[in-house]
């Protein structure tokens, strides 16, 4: 029982806003020594953790081309090019870079999209061009608004795309665990078949939800005048954040 | 045959040559502590090969995470200004360069699959040319390297140094955000070593109802749901609630199609790594690299879609299930 105080510090933690890395180096301590491990399997723990799970750190190899192209004016040509598509509001091009994700992640190809390939350099600029074409200069609030929706476009495209491909880690992980668990047989592509349904109402949800964003946007305008604290390009807000943090 | 431990040890040299920048960087005012922590990012990358490969004890590579870990959770690291194109130069160059700048922005993606889709098939002889089981990873790293290229010739940038500052600039804004989701993997595997997913199983059958079936497929979902809210990964809470719900009280008992049982059981831990921040690279990375001054923005824009498909999948598996 005692080994669960380890998830009670991690809940605490994040929920008084401590800094994350601390919460879960601690947590991470912790709970290792209440699990009975000596302090050098603790230190192990994390050695052998960090070392298998660099995997998700690599994103971090295309940060100077995409620094390159940014320096290079690669967001304000995404803001020109929306421009051009009249019709194409923030919702509507969310909901069509939603479809394309779980399109391409249901036939396997997850590492199309993601924060740092495709919804930095791109997705964000086209979704807050289309505001601004329709809209102008967009208040701080909106500008975070639409962001935190073109990170959510990708996270539910990728999470209720990729379980329709029978290759894909987790499907493997439901099969593996129970034909070595059980000693059953389980076929990949029957799992794989009943995550479509879902997939299904992810999209219809999702894509409703991105669709209602227009009229939320369209009221935010109506409520705060045009331009007001207007941030203007992603380089400057990404510092206004970091400096946020550092104090 | 292309092995992905060369990947990850580009990844840390590039981290080891933005530490040395950034240690000469003065306008930095914390530039040896962030210094000192990208550099041992750097050396743990590398390092890590001979650790995965049991050639060299993992112990200094867990002293050298902790330390990290003091290092931004204490303040030590900051950021410096690198110098840049102002907004105006940017509209200047991008209407001069026009559409092209896309080409390198694609050439990634583009990459990437033509790796998962073709070259995985490629074989030297009997090797393939792709190391097995990583050519995602591999895609990504050959696909950012072509890009860089291919970006270099069309803004005619002959510098190497230029990308490489501007990566590092993206880097020092993201700050610690960056290391997260690799430490929350690390905790995730000490809570697995240390017994939690044990006691949690041991709970969740305790308070569960004898012979109720439906109710058990909701205890199951939800607790797919909040356990991989907790563990902000449902591949590590699929094993504990199945063991404890799924296999034993759905499938056996229940007489449930195990296919249908699992597949949305897992699908409503999906639910859950919408919701939390332990889910980093999802959630709070994003938010790092898009600049948003709430860390929980993009889970506040998904929370709504997660609940209402955490119902969904609790109907579906009621409907189809049994």
């Amino acid at each position: 029982m005692i080994v669960l105080l380890g998830v009670l510090l991690v809940i605490v933690g994040f929920a008084t806003r401590r800094n994350p890395l601390l919460v879960v180096g601690v947590s991470g301590v912790a709970t290792g020594l209440l699990g009975d491990l000596s302090p050098r399997e603790v230190l192990a723990a994390f050695g052998n953790g960090f070392a298998s799970s660099r995997g998700v750190t690599i994103f971090a190899i295309t940060l100077p081309v995409i620094g390159l192209l940014e320096r290079n004016g690669l967001q304000e040509q995404a803001r020109t090019l929306i421009a051009r598509f009249g019709k194409l509001t923030t919702g509507r091009f969310l909901v069509l870079y939603l479809g394309l994700r779980q399109i391409t992640a249901a036939v396997g190809l997850v590492s199309l999209g993601g924060p740092a390939q495709t919804v930095r350099p791109l997705v964000v600029p086209m979704a807050e061009g289309a505001a601004e074409r329709s809209h102008g200069p967009l208040p701080e609030k909106t500008r975070e608004k639409i962001r935190s929706h073109s990170a959510g476009a990708d996270n539910v495209g990728l999470f209720f795309g990729e379980d329709c491909f029978l290759a894909v880690g987790s499907i493997l992980l439901i099969t593996g665990f129970v034909n070595t668990t059980y000693h059953q047989h389980i076929e990949p592509l029957h799992v794989a078949l009943w995550a479509i349904p879902t997939a299904v109402f992810a999209f219809l949800i999702h894509g409703a939800r991105l669709l209602r964003l227009d009229r939320t946007l369209a009221r935010d305008f109506a409520a705060a005048p045009a331009g007001a604290g207007a941030v203007p390009a992603m380089a400057s807000a990404v510092d206004s954040a970091a400096e946020e943090k550092l104090k | 045959m292309i092995k992905v431990e060369w990947f990850f040890w580009l990844v840390g040299a590039v981290f080891l040559v933005m530490a040395a920048q950034m240690l000469v960087d003065r306008s930095n005012p914390k530039r040896f502590g962030s210094a000192a922590f990208w550099g041992l990012l750097g050396a743990g990358f590398i390092y890590s090969t001979r650790v995965v490969e049991k050639t060299s004890p993992a112990e200094p590579l867990g002293v050298a995470v902790l330390v990290m870990v003091c290092l931004a959770g204490f303040g030590f690291t900051g950021k410096g200004t690198v110098p840049t194109t102002s907004r105006e130069q940017r509209v200047a160059i991008a209407s001069r360069l026009g559409s092209r700048i896309f080409i390198p922005a694609l050439t990634i993606p583009v990459v990437a699959m033509v790796c998962a889709v073709f070259v995985k098939k490629w074989h030297i002889g009997t090797e393939p040319v792709l190391q097995k089981g990583s050519e995602t990873i591999l895609g990504l790293g050959v696909g950012a390297i072509v890009a860089l290229v291919v970006g270099m010739l069309v803004v005619r940038e002959k510098r190497i140094s230029v990308p490489v500052h501007e990566g590092r600039s993206m880097l020092e804004a993201m700050g610690w955000a960056l290391l997260l989701p690799q430490l929350l993997a690390t905790l995730g595997s000490i809570f697995q070593v240390s017994g939690v997913g044990k006691q949690v199983g041991v709970i969740t059958s305790k308070v569960l109802p004898d012979g109720k079936i439906y109710v058990a497929v909701i205890v199951y979902c939800l607790g797919m749901f909040l356990f991989t809210m907790i563990m902000g990964n449902a591949f590590a809470a699929f094993p504990v609630m199945t063991a404890a719900i799924g296999w034993p009280v759905l499938v056996v008992e229940g007489g449930g199609d195990p296919a249908v049982v699992l597949a949305l059981g897992m699908l409503a831990g999906f639910c859950g790594t919408l919701c939390t921040p332990m889910a980093a690279n999802f959630n709070i990375v994003p938010a790092a690299l898009l600049g948003l001054k709430d860390q929980y923005g993009p889970i506040k824009a998904q929370l709504p879609t997660a609940g209402a498909l955490l119902v969904v999948n609790i109907g579906i598996m009621s409907a189809f299930a049994f």
